[in-house]
C-alpha cells in the first residue's frame, strides 16, 4: 500500500519535471520518421529488383532488410541513432530498424561487464520479448493451422 | 497507369501506412501507460494474426514495406515460416519455421551488434 503511494508520488515528480512536448508534435515526428524509414526501404527492395531481378522476392525481402539492419547497427555504432530516437519516438522503434538498435545498443552499452556476462547477456534484454513472443506464438498459429489445414 | 506515376504512388502509400503504424504506438504511449517494449510484442502479435488468417499477404501486396517494416512484418514473417514449415514437415515444423523463415535478419543484427560493440566504444548518453 505505502508503496504504491510513493510509486504515485514518484511518477507525479517524473511528469512534472518531464518536458511537455505537444501530443500532436510528437506523433508528428513518429509519422514522418516512420513513414520515411518504410520510404528508404522500399527504395532499397526497389534497387535490389532493378539490380538482381533473378534472385526472386523472398531472398530480395530478407537483402533488404539485413542491409537496413546493419545500417541502422552501423548508425547507433556512431552515435546518429540516438538523435533519430529522441525525436522520433515509435517512428524510431517500431520499425525492424529499432529492433536492431535495441540489440546494439544494449550491447554497447554492456561492453564494461565484458563481452560474455555483459554484451551477450544484455543483446536481448529489449528485444527478448518480442523474439519470444514472436516465436511462441507464430509456433502456436502454425500448428492452428496445421490442425486446420492439414499439410495441402 | 503511367509506370512512374504508379511507382510514386506506390511510395506514397509506403509512407502514410508506415508513419500511420508508428503514429498510433506514438499514440498509446501517450495515452496509456504501455511501455515501448508492450507496444512492440502488441504489433508483433498483430502480424502473427493477420498472417495466420491470411489476410497479411494481400494487405502487404498493397502496402510493401509500409507494413513489412514496421515490427507488424516480422511477426508476420515469422508466421508464414511457422506454417509452410508445418506443411512441410509436420506440425512440429511450426516450432522452427518462424526463426528459418527470419533468421538472415536475426542473424544479421547479432553479428553487426556483436562487431560494432567489438569496434566501437560506449559513449555516455
Amino acid at each position: 500500500m505505502d508503496k504504491s503511494k510513493r510509486n504515485q508520488r514518484y511518477e507525479d515528480y517524473v511528469s512534472s519535471v518531464t518536458p511537455k512536448t505537444g501530443t500532436l508534435h510528437s506523433l508528428f515526428n513518429a509519422f514522418w520518421i516512420g513513414g520515411l524509414t518504410c520510404a528508404l526501404a522500399q527504395g532499397v527492395g526497389d534497387i535490389y529488383y532493378a539490380l538482381f531481378p533473378h534472385l526472386g522476392k523472398d531472398l530480395i525481402v530478407n537483402y533488404t532488410s539485413m542491409t537496413i539492419i546493419a545500417i541502422a547497427i552501423l548508425f547507433t555504432g556512431f552515435g546518429f541513432f540516438d538523435v533519430i530516437a529522441r525525436k522520433g519516438g515509435a517512428g524510431s522503434f517500431l520499425p525492424i530498424t529499432g529492433f536492431a538498435n535495441a540489440m546494439a545498443s544494449a550491447s554497447m552499452e554492456f561492453k564494461t561487464e565484458g563481452l560474455i556476462m555483459g554484451t551477450s547477456v544484455k543483446m536481448f534484454s529489449v528485444v527478448g520479448p518480442v523474439v519470444v513472443n514472436g516465436v511462441v506464438w507464430s509456433a502456436v498459429a502454425g500448428i492452428i493451422h496445421w490442425l486446420i489445414a492439414g499439410g495441402a | 497507369m503511367n509506370p512512374i506515376l504508379s511507382e510514386i504512388l506506390t511510395y506514397l502509400i509506403v509512407f502514410a501506412v508506415g508513419g500511420g503504424l508508428c503514429a498510433i504506438a506514438q499514440l498509446l504511449i501517450i495515452k496509456t501507460k504501455l511501455t515501448p517494449a508492450r507496444i512492440l510484442v502488441i504489433f508483433l502479435i498483430l502480424g502473427v494474426v493477420l498472417e495466420a488468417v491470411g489476410v497479411y499477404k494481400p494487405i502487404n501486396e498493397f502496402c510493401q514495406a509500409g507494413i513489412s517494416v514496421p515490427i507488424v512484418g516480422f511477426g508476420a514473417a515469422l508466421t508464414r515460416g511457422a506454417i509452410e514449415y508445418a506443411k512441410q514437415i509436420g506440425p512440429l515444423g511450426a516450432l522452427g519455421g518462424g526463426l528459418i523463415r527470419t533468421s538472415l535478419g536475426i542473424g544479421t543484427a547479432m553479428i553487426m551488434s556483436y562487431l560494432v560493440t567489438l569496434i566501437f566504444s560506449p559513449r555516455s548518453k
